[in-house]
């Protein structure tokens, strides 16, 4: 992602050191990741100390620090979800995958997270792909979703 | 700004308003301890071992004396059988992380606390953000923060700032309550190995 | 849009667009909630569309795509009207049988309809269904009737009433005590009295004021302030206006969710419609108050949902909480007076300008008045969003609407509050849904996630699950909370792991004690919580693992 992009993202909220946050989401949902590079420019042009923006980058989950796989999987970990067995899922998309919650494979093929609640906890234990959910999942149909992403 | 009366330990005690409970007590000889709290920055608390016992229209409540205002007939109490078990156990879960920190075994001695009781973590920091305060609030430089959250958080060094200002400065390092090393030790790490990705 | 500048012009519009509706014609609601969507519904939705033109039917049957319809269930979930037909689990190729069977033949399909698992008996309408029947839906019932993008339908539903009857025929301080004698309490978690948190906002010194929709959402195991907004924005944002007035604030912040799209689409919509129609922004409706709505997106882990970290993230900073030794109504976004409430408490503003206090406290009981939203999840047969009135069992809630526990499984405990609220046993089923006598239980209500749990869950494994979320998602800025939960986790972890040992509960005890002493913010000290309700309801589970190990 280019300064001048980061630039327009940063125009949009009017330069606001208070619209930190939504900046560096924009920027996430856009690029995947932080890179160092664009969270100088963010500190430069907000006047934000960059203590600030590495704290709030690594207190939430939702932002990277390093690129993410292509497909992202999200377990969810909600209550009505942990109740339903998604321990046993998330250990079986681990072994599978070779990566830990946050982590994400040498081929950049998938990330694994853990979210809290989805708010679909009828579908519990839920997992989702690349935005596509798969709910009421045993951990063998897992292994067996995760098999037909290249 | 008006005055106010107030009781601590029993003592009547006349202080400016818009004090802490800190700053009334030190100002008339009362000790509290603290290990997060220093004069030239904005009050954190963090370590919570200022806990103080108040009593406010006849309800107890503990409250961090670094922050609680002060009020009109507050009535405080700097030890007592509650405010010293707290303080024994925030002690022992601190210890566990900094065992040699002289501050913390002198508060141990004072409040009985078993400096084994929990298993030993050494991570040398109690997070207690003296030099990351200091460094953004008195010296404006913001060359050291916290990341991180929760059971995870940490004190790292931007190492493109810190390479620029902290060898003329160092301040930070005597405020250090654990080892006046340790901060030195984490500034030489980020310059190692500046690309950390943290 | 043409801008309303006065009560009677909005009667007037309202009239206009009732006009224009046939309460004849065909309508398919369509459950667009977070559930029914990862159920596939928008192939749903798409299938609809498609048949409809396939059969030249746009100018005479409509579709709309609805908020959550609270039976997730047994969701893709429509309803037709204007029979009021309810289909569950409808798939894209059950579509083009229901136009033509039911839309356009007025045959209801039997294999589309509820049965009871028990009885068999079928039932076609929420008022024979048990898990709608036993409810009360004064807030969440309107989700099916209006599309959330649409403010006409919302209007249509007599919306924005309560506004104009704020603006022009109450002083802000008669909507005050209206809201303090309805003795509504905050949905969030706390319980605290909506109006005193006003009133202090108002009497608080300072022009500049602000409201605030906590809409963070983080409690696990909640989703109904989801639905709620999602389904209904508007009676959110109303809720928030008639409180500006009532406090004499002109700018507000609706905080919220980055990872519900919908959720953020239609609020956005929301505010722009009410916007064009003079409803939000410069001189509402012609009354001369004046008042901005800002959205502010966050991600968010569970304690940015606490009212000074929420407050510290809108001014774009680190959103550790703060000590309140100052109330945050007092001192809160940038030190101004800024008065914080959760989606559902909004949400019961209108209603209750709308039909007097004395209306809403006719329902609920002594202490907890209205209808509370409650996400109905875990070891139930029916998982969904339910509302009922305060005061409702937990046997009703559990058994009639829930439709009990699946598998022929025991119910063993239930949990309310999420990780910071508390488990409580089966045998105290018939406990009310009531703020205080829960809270007395250690079962504190939260913001209404109930969890029911069978006689399979393990209840250390429980307090240990959330522990070990707080531990994920606390700020660790103070000793007692971070340090404490640490100690706290890796003995349950030991004991879940059979390997315990002597004067473990002992050390569990003390570790809560000063978590819940010392901490600085409601998180820490509430953390142990369902640790503590485990150990008084379920203590041989702890000593039994031990003396096993
Ligand atoms: C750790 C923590 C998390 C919270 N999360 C939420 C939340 O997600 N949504 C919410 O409405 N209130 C939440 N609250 C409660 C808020 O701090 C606040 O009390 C509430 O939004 C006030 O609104 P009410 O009076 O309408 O309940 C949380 C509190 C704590 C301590
Ligand atoms: S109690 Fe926990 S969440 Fe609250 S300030 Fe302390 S560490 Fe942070």
């Amino acid at each position: 992602m280019d300064n001048d992009r980061i630039d327009q993202i940063i125009d949009k909220h009017q330069g606001k050191a208070s619209s930190l946050i939504q900046v560096l989401l924009e920027i996430q949902s856009e690029n995947h990741w932080l890179p160092k590079e664009a969270l100088e420019r963010v500190s430069e042009k907000l006047q934000v100390p960059l203590t600030r923006i590495r704290h709030i980058t690594t207190f939430y989950k939702a932002f990277s620090l390093v690129p993410k796989g292509r497909h992202e999987i999200h377990i969810c970990m909600g209550t009505a979800c942990h109740i339903r067995g998604a321990t046993h899922v998330l250990d079986t998309v681990q072994d599978l995958t070779g990566i830990r919650p946050g982590e994400t494979d040498m081929d950049l093929k998938f990330s694994l997270e853990t979210v809290n609640c989805l708010g679909c906890c009828a579908l519990g234990p839920v997992m989702v792909v690349g935005g596509k959910y798969h709910g009421k999942i045993a951990p063998t149909e897992a292994e067996e979703a995760l098999k037909n992403y290249e | 700004m008006g005055e106010i009366l107030l009781q601590i330990d029993g003592r009547e005690v006349k202080v400016e308003e818009g004090m802490t409970i800190l700053e009334a007590a030190q100002s008339t000889g009362i000790n509290i301890p603290t290990l997060c709290y220093h004069e030239k920055l904005e009050p954190y608390g963090a370590c919570r071992i200022c806990t103080v016992e108040v009593e406010t229209g006849g309800r107890t409540n503990l409250v961090a004396a670094c922050l609680y205002p002060v009020q009109e007939n507050l009535v405080v109490m700097t030890r007592s059988e509650k405010v010293d078990k707290i303080r024994k156990m925030l002690l022992e879960l601190m210890i566990a992380h900094a065992p040699e920190a002289g501050a913390l075994q002198e508060l141990a001695q004072e409040y009985g606390a078993n400096k084994d009781r929990f298993e030993k973590e050494p991570s040398f920091c109690i997070l207690c953000g003296l030099c990351v305060r200091y460094c953004a609030e008195v010296k404006k430089k913001n060359a050291v923060g916290f990341v991180d959250r929760g059971g995870r958080r940490e004190v790292i060094f931007i190492p493109e700032i810190a390479a620029k200002e902290c060898w003329n400065c160092k301040e930070c390092f005597p405020l250090c309550p654990t080892e006046a090393l340790q901060a030195g030790y984490l500034l030489t790490e980020a310059l190692a190995f500046p690309s950390g990705n943290r | 849009m043409p801008r309303i500048n006065s009560p009677t012009e909005l009667e007037e519009l309202r009239k206009s667009i009732l006009s224009k509706r046939d309460p004849d014609r065909p309508c398919i609601a369509i459950c667009a909630g977070t559930s029914c969507l990862a159920l596939g519904n928008d192939r749903v939705i798409g299938a609809f569309e498609e048949e409809i033109k396939k059969q030249s039917l746009e100018a005479k049957v409509d579709i709309r795509a609805t908020g959550c319809h609270g039976f997730c269930e047994k969701g893709p979930n429509i309803v037709i009207y204007p029979e009021e037909i309810c289909y569950m689990e409808v798939i894209p190729e059950g579509v083009s049988d229901i136009i033509s069977q039911t839309v356009l033949g007025k045959k209801v399909i039997d294999r589309l309809i509820y049965t009871d698992p028990n009885t068999g008996e079928k039932a076609a309408h929420q008022s024979e269904i048990p898990f709608y029947k036993n409810q009360m839906r004064h807030l969440i019932g309107n989700n099916t009737k209006v599309d959330p993008k649409s403010i006409d339908d919302y209007l249509a539903l007599g919306g924005y009433s309560a506004l104009s009857k704020s603006l022009f025929e109450m002083t802000p301080e008669q909507v005050l005590e209206e809201i303090k004698k309805a003795n509504l309490r905050g949905r969030g978690g706390g319980g605290f009295p909506t109006g005193l948190k006003w009133e202090t906002a108002r009497n608080a010194p300072g022009e500049k004021k602000y409201v605030i929709v906590n809409a963070h959402e983080g409690e696990p195991g909640a989703f109904m302030d989801r639905a709620l907004f999602t389904g209904n924005p508007h009676s959110v944002l109303e809720g928030l206006i008639i409180g500006a007035y009532a406090i004499g604030s002109h700018q507000g912040f609706i905080y919220t969710r980055h990872d519900t799209p919908q959720l953020r689409n239609n609020i956005v919509v929301a505010l722009t419609q009410a916007e064009g129609y003079g409803l939000l922004g410069e001189n509402i409706l012609g009354s001369g108050f004046n008042f901005n709505v800002e959205v502010h997106l966050d991600i968010g882990i569970f304690v940015s949902g606490e009212s000074s970290a929420l407050m510290r993230s809108i001014e774009g900073k680190t959103p550790e909480p703060r000590p309140k030794y100052i109330r945050t109504a007092v001192s809160g976004i940038w030190e101004k007076p800024s008065n914080l409430n959760n989606v559902e408490t909004w949400a019961n503003v209108p209603q209750i300008i709308n039909n007097g206090s004395e209306w809403y406290t006719s329902i609920g009981t002594e202490r907890s008045k209205g209808t509370k939203l409650i996400s109905l999840s875990g070891n139930i047969c029916n998982t969904g969003v339910v509302e009922v009135p305060m005061g409702t069992s937990l046997r009703e809630i559990v058994y009639d609407i829930g439709g009990g526990i699946p598998n022929g499984k025991k119910l063993k405990a239930i949990h309310f509050g999420g990780p910071l609220g508390g488990s409580i046993p089966a045998s105290l089923l018939d406990t009310p849904l009531d703020f205080d006598e829960l809270a007395k239980l250690g079962a504190p209500m939260g913001a209404g996630g109930m969890l029911v749990m069978d006689e399979d869950t393990n209840m250390v494994d429980v307090a240990r699950f959330f522990l070990n979320f707080l531990t994920d998602e606390s700020c660790g800025k103070c000793v007692p909370c971070r340090e404490g939960i640490r100690q706290m986790l890796k003995i349950l972890t030991n004991i879940t792991q059979g390997k315990g040992r002597e004067g473990d509960v002992a050390l569990l005890e003390e570790l809560a004690e000063v978590a819940g002493n010392a901490s600085l913010c409601a998180l820490g000290r509430t953390s142990s919580n369902p640790l503590l309700s485990t150990l008084y309801y379920f203590r041989d589970e702890y000593e039994g693992i031990k003396e096993n190990g």
